[in-house]
């Protein structure tokens, strides 16, 4: 190639220009080839040196874990039959994270599915306690209508979403409300003292009843899985891995949903509560309250005013009176009190008083009546316990004196609670020296020992102590706690597992004669032209029983004067009976808040319980 | 003859017997391969996406055979029109553009265009244009003019703004300067001058081109705002490890974790998914394909298609680094695609565009008769 002359007009060197090309070309490629390695380099140091760093990260990013709830226990009564079910629902979730006006989404979302000021608040007070990407529960149980038309429209609301869930049903409704008790949603004071991890995912927890109380044994162990999430924490595909819930315990109580039923029926209605313990274990058999109501209504959120509609009942219906119903006594205890008269050495047997239709206290002149004008004459024990003759227990109660009286009655568990395996219990009131101390700072009369002798005055029972001190007598003396807890169960198919017993407490009564004789008194009563004479017509075993008709009003009082046009609201009303008479197997208790008298109103109900009791008894299908 | 079929006599030629680098070609392939292939795994399996892909492939592979029989004396005659033609299209983006954020776009009522693409090469081509005639190595005078060449489309590029595309037009410049022998004591006066304006360049950037420095020096600082891109980024590269985890198994782009990973992040995707040995071998094919173009601009017959073939090579490495630098939070985020592997047609078509005018040069090299 020759030099040609260039613009400027200096001379242009084809060769040269060619060879420092070719060096600048070689150097340019080294240069090049540098940088590259040094971004290879970093590469290196991403990927090798720091790989671990960076693949813990990338799994953080895409792994969530996720709860699995367990699935609750369910609850039979002691033949199986089911209390307590699970059923498939679905209900509304929100991720609060993902929403981006919450008041905005809230307004709009109520126009597709019903959404009422409770939902909002439990959800606002739940999003309190949790954390932001929580998913949290708005609405439960959504209806059919309600899942077609949100579907329509999810797109407009990211964040939310339709979760299937497993929620609580009570097939026999009314009848065990106050046994079994119901599940609710967990409210911001429940979330509160709970485990957060145990309970991620479940949105119901116990809150009466077996549900509460064996809240730990139904609600099992959750599982976790770990999912892949893309960036707006959406599940993708299927889970990595999977370790599955641990379902709650079935437990089986000791109640039979027949009697249960039968014990409802009888009481139709009407306040009161029917106990039914089986005298040798302590294994409750019935524990009706009513008026009852559909726990059903509790769990997914009770409607305002279904529950304005509960709370403004005069009649209580959300009260437990088994467990919690304060009752006047009457001359329930009598039996009781004629047992201490004997063990004491007071009285024998055979002894008798004068029933005059009015008892002094020696030096006073107010007068105690009897239920007789002009008094029943001599009566001995047994006869004062069957026709439940006022007198002799004025002057026996006199005779103990307070101290020893409440001593005694201690024992049959009066004044305490039963322990009973359900919240809520009542202690009730022994009267005592102690007792009133505590409460009025004041000392105890001789006049208010008279009354308390017939089961008046300070006297508060609930009805599951009567029966409690009821079975304690008809097993001779031993008291058993009373429970509903029969055996758990791990699944559908597992045997079920015993429920240990609290031991018996030792048994108080020193000689059996004694107790023998009062057992006769009760005999007398519904054989023996007692107060209850007629109601073991036809049943196979011999019924011990005594009534109890306990004055609700002071008669000086102006209320006494009121009721007068409305007599059947006089009295709180009770009866108590076992059977076999001879080798009881099962106490009964009945206790009315209004009603005429004992025997004419409660006696009935307990002879209804025991023939219906007596069905499963015949046919041996009970296990003992 | 009748001109049409002139023209189908030549294309007929041309795509018969094309006179092409065999070696530079089968890399090109090869990368377009990868990039289909890597394309198909970050869009999450999206055909339509690849078919698309594939037919600007196919498109810029056309123009690349056009070109390759386009002789560098004709593209030398045309040099100072084409120059002259994309700058007054940048000029009437700058006036009429279109597009998101930033104008870019000429509508041409059928298809949209970039004119920025086409200054890519009418650049480097107009530079070598200057210097072909001229005494070299250039004195401080004809750097002057070449700088004012090189800054008018890169200041109106600049300010639409696209600051990656201005950086591969300077690129490509400042990489014909060098290799027209620069002396080094005027390239160090240069840098050192350079570095003294840096603080003035802070003064002139956008706020967003701030953040982006300020990020890439400490991304945690705002890890779901302006980080977000580079800590997702280096959580990708980093979890590939050695061998990768596997082609369609990178959970950051699959999950969405990685922003723009079928574009400018696509090779976090591939690191991912192919680990340190992919990358390795895949800037090995780079590095190849920029040598392999080196031979054929030192092969050449003339001033300008040395000086041309050697900037179209070498501003393809800026490309890579550029773009290998961000994914990796070397450099701040600049929107720089990896060259045939990132989704995106008018780059690919460009850059295919590019290698016809090396095929072309290789065609029409030293000892054969052109």
């Amino acid at each position: 190639m020759k030099p040609h002359k260039t613009r400027a007009g200096g001379i242009k060197d084809a060769q040269r220009e060619a060879a420092q090309f070719r060096r600048r070309a070689l150097l340019g490629f080294i240069l090049i080839a540098l940088c590259l390695a040094a971004l290879a380099a970093r590469f290196w140091n991403l990927q090798i040196a720091r790989h671990a760093e960076f693949a813990a990260r990338s799994d953080n990013n895409r792994i969530s874990v996720r709860s699995i709830p367990p699935t609750r226990g369910l609850i039979y009564d002691r033949n199986g039959v089911l209390l307590a079910e699970n059923v498939a629902a679905f209900r509304l979730e929100v991720v609060p994270e993902q929403v981006k006006d919450m008041a905005a989404m809230l307004a709009a979302l109520a126009h597709v599915v019903a959404l009422s000021d409770d939902d909002i608040e439990r959800f606002d007070a739940l999003r309190k306690s949790k954390r932001a990407f929580d998913s949290i529960p708005l609405r439960l149980k959504l209806s059919e209508d309600e899942i077609a038309r949100f579907s329509t429209q999810r797109w407009r609301f990211p964040g939310v979403d339709v979760v299937p869930y497993l929620t609580r049903a009570y097939p026999r409704g009314t009848d065990f409300a106050h046994v079994v008790g119901y599940v609710g949603r967990i409210d911001a004071a429940d979330a509160a003292n709970l485990d957060a991890d145990e309970y991620a995912g479940t949105t119901q927890i116990g809150k009466t009843g077996i549900e509460r109380r064996y809240e730990n044994r139904l609600h099992g162990t959750p599982g976790y899985e770990q999912v892949e999430v893309n960036v707006d924490k959406r599940v993708i595909g299927k889970p990595i891995s999977r370790v599955a819930p641990t379902p709650g315990k079935n437990l089986y109580l000791t109640v039979d949903a027949r009697l249960q039923h039968a014990a409802m029926e009888a009481l139709a209605g009407r306040p009161g509560a029917v106990v039914a313990i089986d005298p040798r274990d302590g294994e409750v058999l019935a524990l009706a309250s009513a008026p009852s109501f559909d726990p059903n209504l509790f769990v997914n959120g009770i409607g305002r005013a279904d529950y304005a509609a509960l709370t403004s009942n005069p009649d209580k219906p959300l009260l437990d009176r088994a467990i919690a119903g304060g009752f006047t006594p009457g001359s329930t205890v009598k039996p009781y009190l004629g047992l201490g008269g004997l063990e004491l050495g007071l009285r024998r047997p055979q002894d008798t008083v004068l029933s005059t239709g009015e008892f002094f206290i020696p030096g006073q002149t107010r007068g105690y009546r009897d239920d007789v004008r002009g008094g029943q004459g001599l009566v001995n024990l047994r006869q004062a316990i069957a026709r439940s003759v006022n007198t002799y227990f004025y002057s026996l109660a006199l005779d103990m004196g307070i101290d020893r009286f409440s001593a005694w009655m201690g024992n049959f568990g009066f004044g305490q609670p039963t322990g009973i395996d359900l919240p809520g219990e009542a202690s009730g009131v022994l009267p005592s020296r102690a007792w009133k101390r505590a409460k009025m700072n004041q000392a105890f009369y001789p006049g208010e020992t008279v009354i308390a002798g017939i089961g008046q005055g300070y006297w508060v029972i609930t009805p599951i102590q009567l029966a409690n001190a009821l079975a304690t007598l008809a097993d001779g003396g031993v008291r058993h706690v009373p429970h509903l807890l029969r055996a758990t169960q791990d699944g559908l198919n597992a045997p079920r597992a015993p429920v240990p017993r609290a031991g018996a407490a030792r048994n108080f009564i020193r000689d059996p004669a004694n107790w023998d004789a009062v057992r006769q008194g009760m005999i007398d009563v519904v054989n023996g032209g007692g107060t209850a004479q007629g109601l073991g017509d036809g049943f196979p075993y011999v019924i011990a029983g005594k009534t109890g008709t306990a004055e609700r009003y002071s008669r000086t009082g102006e209320e006494w004067q009121n009721i007068m046009s409305a007599p059947i609201s006089r009295h709180e009303v009770l009866f108590e009976a076992f059977t076999p008479a001879d080798a009881p197997r099962i106490a009964v208790v009945v206790a009315l808040k209004e009603g005429h008298s004992g025997a004419y109103d409660a006696a009935p109900i307990a002879r209804h319980i025991l023939d219906e009791w007596l069905k499963d008894d015949d046919t041996g299908s009970r296990s003992p | 003859m009748n001109p049409l079929l002139r023209l189908r006599a030549w294309l007929r030629h041309s795509l018969r017997e094309p006179r092409l680098d065999l070696p530079l070609l089968a890399a090109l392939v090869v990368l377009a391969l990868v990039g289909l292939v890597t394309l198909y795994s970050a869009s999450d399996l999206d055909q339509h996406l690849l078919v698309n892909q594939a037919l600007r492939f196919g498109l810029g592979g056309v123009l690349l055979l056009l070109l390759s029989r386009v002789p560098p004396n004709v593209l030398r005659n045309w040099t100072p029109w084409l120059y002259l033609g994309s700058l007054a299209l940048l000029v009437a983006v700058a006036l009429h553009g279109q597009g998101r954020g930033a104008n870019r776009w000429l509508d041409l009522g059928v298809v949209r265009f970039q004119p920025s693409e086409l200054v890519k090469l009418t650049l480097p081509m107009m530079i070598a244009w200057y210097l072909h005639v001229r005494e070299l190595p250039p004195r401080w005078l004809m750097l002057g003019a070449v700088a004012m060449l090189i800054l008018a489309p890169a200041l109106l590029i600049a300010s639409q703004p696209d600051l990656g595309t201005a950086l591969l037009v300077i690129a490509s410049g400042v990489f014909a300067v060098f290799l027209a022998g620069l002396a080094w004591w005027r390239i160090f006066t240069l840098l050192g001058a350079a570095a003294a304006a840096a603080p003035l360049l802070w003064h002139f950037m956008h706020e967003y081109q701030r953040d982006r420095w300020r990020t890439l020096l400490d991304p945690e600082s705002d890890p779901l705002g302006n980080g977000w891109h580079i800590i997702q980024s280096e959580i990708a590269v980093g979890s590939g490890g050695l061998a990768g985890k596997g082609w369609h198994h990178g959970t950051q782009s699959r999950l969405e974790f990685l922003p723009e990973h079928t574009t400018d992040f696509v090779f976090a995707v591939f690191a991912e998914e192919w680990g340190l040995i992919g990358v390795v071998a895949l800037l090995a094919l780079y590095l190849f394909i920029v040598g392999r173009g080196l031979v054929i601009a030192a092969n050449a017959r003339d001033t300008y298609s040395r000086l041309l073939a050697g900037a179209i090579s070498m501003a393809f490495f800026v490309y890579v680094m550029v773009n290998g630098g961000m994914i990796t939070g070397l450099l701040p985020v600049v929107g720089v695609p990896l060259p045939l592997i990132s989704y995106g047609g008018t780059s690919a078509v460009s850059l295919l565009a590019g290698f016809g005018v090396l095929m072309s040069i290789h065609a029409h090299r030293k000892f054969m008769s052109g």
